[in-house]
């Protein structure tokens, strides 16, 4: 029944802005300066939020029209530069979707003819199968010291971060296709005496591209996490150093903006691989 | 010693180590150029895994396959495989499938001459106008049409077919069983197939080997399919005097002595690299007119 799928549509984004409404309202009353709140502050606490706070003067929560305000604000002038400490939030979020671009794209380039290679080769699998199971499971920022240590520049370093925690889904998931490409097809190739290149680039790349999509949409999520934290710690520029920036500052409004922009650039990553995706899947 | 273009000698294969039962072994026979031979036998008494052999995409654990006086090393494109699942590469569109074929066949070919050539055999096997379909969007007898228009494309020497028309309905497969008899005569093409079907053998093949049950599975006798290509018509078969006598001789095989072939040679003189030719059609005197022929729907 088509009118169902419709009303569950409409039904849906009803609901949708009722629960936005309702975290607006409870955020409103939430803002409000509570009178008489003592000023028991955590010394720790007052230490991570700096001098700002400390003086604790008025609630640094901002109210939901605040947010409006600082987003617009954002939105309204986002690419400009004045200084090195004041760029606008577009040219932070450039930043930082160069970086994860770059990492990523060098990730990919390393790992998919290397997973090609791992899933043809049952020996160069189980020979490399210790080293990526103990490498996979490390947070990318560890490596930052060594990182920062061996290449001595901070935006390579961040790069660098990236490009490890991208390589290992895309690598496990091409060794993983190329590995379970059906005999048959394979067999096909071989009475056809095709050639071990054609047969690599016609059938096995054809074959375990939906897999090898699978892995870069995990990789470009994992990349877009990791890159704020990579920020925060190198300093400098991109969206993860605003935020880090704008807590030093205090400003909330400004956060909940770099908060927003992050999730809807996110999101745009990942409906853009599944595009991809899409393109080159296959039904069977 | 004059050998037949494909010759079988002593081939035996077994899955695992040496312990395991051989699925088959000590299988001889030929197949002599412009031949249609077809080989009968119960599910997994080991045809797929001969046929695999055959087309050097398998190593057998003994003995060997000549062809043209050479053993052979690999698959070939002399010798196209029609496999039993059709085996189809379901992101590529019908064109793609054969196109795919008929330039690793013919790699200096261009785009346009290699689609000609591919529509030629589109064409042949019915499936005009659906040359941009996937796999995914046609019936499994289309899939199975490609497949035998992918093999053909090739203009193979050798034609090794798993079951080609066992998913198709009674019309369709009469039709394409017409059409590959008629490209088979017209090329002089040799002909190995494997088949479950004891009518479509008798139609079909010049003779036809019967293979025991596994394991160790071997061959019981060779068939002479005495009816002469040119009086086996698909719907008047069973009006051909030897006929029932033919078909009666497959059907006990199938069901009685494929299982007890071990007893029935016990004590005498079974020779593998020479089993009984047999035909059954000239002892026919009178067909036995009690039986109800299995004609499932090629009387039209
Ligand atoms: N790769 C394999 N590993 C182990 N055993 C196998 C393998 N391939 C086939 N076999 C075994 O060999 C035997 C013969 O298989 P095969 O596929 O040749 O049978 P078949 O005669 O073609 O049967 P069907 O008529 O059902 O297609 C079966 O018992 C099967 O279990
Ligand atoms: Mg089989």
């Amino acid at each position: 029944m088509p009118s169902l799928g419709k009303s569950l549509g409409v039904r849906a984004a009803l609901l949708s802005l009722l629960i936005f409404a309702a975290i607006v309202a409870l955020w409103q009353i939430a803002a409000q300066p509570v009178a008489g709140s003592g000023p028991a502050v955590d010394p720790e606490y007052a230490k991570l939020v700096g001098a700002a706070a400390a003086t604790g003067a008025k609630s640094a929560m901002p109210t939901p029209a605040d947010i409006g305000a600082a987003i617009w604000k954002h939105l309204a002038d986002p690419f400009y530069v004045r200084g090195s400490n004041d760029k606008g939030i577009g040219v932070q979020l450039a930043y930082s979707l160069g970086r994860v671009l770059l990492g990523f794209g060098l990730a990919a380039l390393v790992a998919v003819p290397l997973g090609f290679v791992i899933g043809m080769s049952p020996l160069v699998y189980r020979a490399l199968d210790p080293f990526i199971q103990i490498l996979k499971p490390v947070s990318p920022l560890a490596w930052m010291p060594l990182a920062l240590y061996t290449i001595k520049d901070s935006a390579i370093s961040s790069i660098f971060v990236i490009f490890i925690c991208s390589v290992w889904p895309m690598l496990i998931n091409t060794a993983f296709g190329v590995a379970s490409v059906r005999r048959e097809w394979l067999n096909v190739a071989r009475t056809l005496e095709v050639g071990p290149l054609r047969t690599a680039f016609k059938v096995i790349l054809p074959a375990a591209a939906p897999t090898i999509m699978t892995g870069m949409r995990i990789s470009i999520g994992i990349a877009w996490l990791v890159i704020v934290a990579a920020e925060m710690l190198v300093g400098g520029t991109g969206i993860g150093y605003f935020v880090w920036n704008e807590w030093n500052n205090l400003s909330i409004a400004n956060i909940v903006t770099a908060i927003l922009l992050i999730g809807l650039v996110g999101l745009l990553l990942d409906q853009a691989l599944a595009r991809l995706a899409k393109l080159v899947t296959y039904p069977e | 010693m004059e050998r037949p273009l494909i010759s079988i000698e002593g081939l035996a294969r077994r899955f695992g180590d040496s312990t395991q039962p051989a699925v088959f072994e000590d299988i001889w026979f030929g197949v002599e150029r412009g031949e249609f031979v077809c080989l009968i036998g119960h599910s997994g008494c080991g045809k797929t895994t001969i046929l695999n052999v055959l087309a050097g995409l398998d190593q057998p654990s003994g003995g060997a396959v000549i062809v043209d006086n050479r053993e052979i090393d690999g698959p070939s494109l002399d010798r196209a495989v029609i496999f039993q699942g059709h085996a189809l590469l379901p992101w590529l569109t019908v064109m793609g499938n054969i196109a795919f074929a008929v330039s690793s066949r013919w790699p200096s070919w261009n785009r346009a001459r290699v689609q000609e050539h591919a529509r030629r055999f589109i064409e042949l096997v019915g499936l005009k106008g659906a040359e941009a379909k996937r796999p995914a969007q046609l019936s499994g007898g289309m899939k199975q049409r490609v497949g035998i228009a992918r093999a053909l494309s090739i203009q193979p020497k050798m034609l090794l077919m798993d079951e080609p028309f066992s998913a198709l309905d009674a019309l369709t497969r009469g039709m394409l069983q017409d059409e590959v008899l008629r490209i088979c005569a017209d090329t002089n093409q040799t002909v190995f197939m494997i088949t479950h079907d004891v009518d479509e053998a008798i139609l079909l093949a010049d003779r036809i080997v019967l293979m025991t049950n596994g394991p160790g599975a071997r061959i019981a006798e060779i068939v002479q399919n005495t009816m002469p290509r040119d009086e086996r018509h698909r719907n008047d078969l069973h009006r051909h005097p030897q006929y029932y006598a033919i078909r009666n001789h497959l059907v006990e095989f199938l069901v009685n002595r494929s299982r007890a072939f071990d007893q029935e040679i016990a004590g005498t003189a079974y020779d593998p690299r020479r089993v009984k030719l047999v035909k059954p059609g000239l002892a026919a005197v009178n067909p036995p007119a009690e039986i109800v022929p299995l004609t499932t729907g090629r009387r039209q």
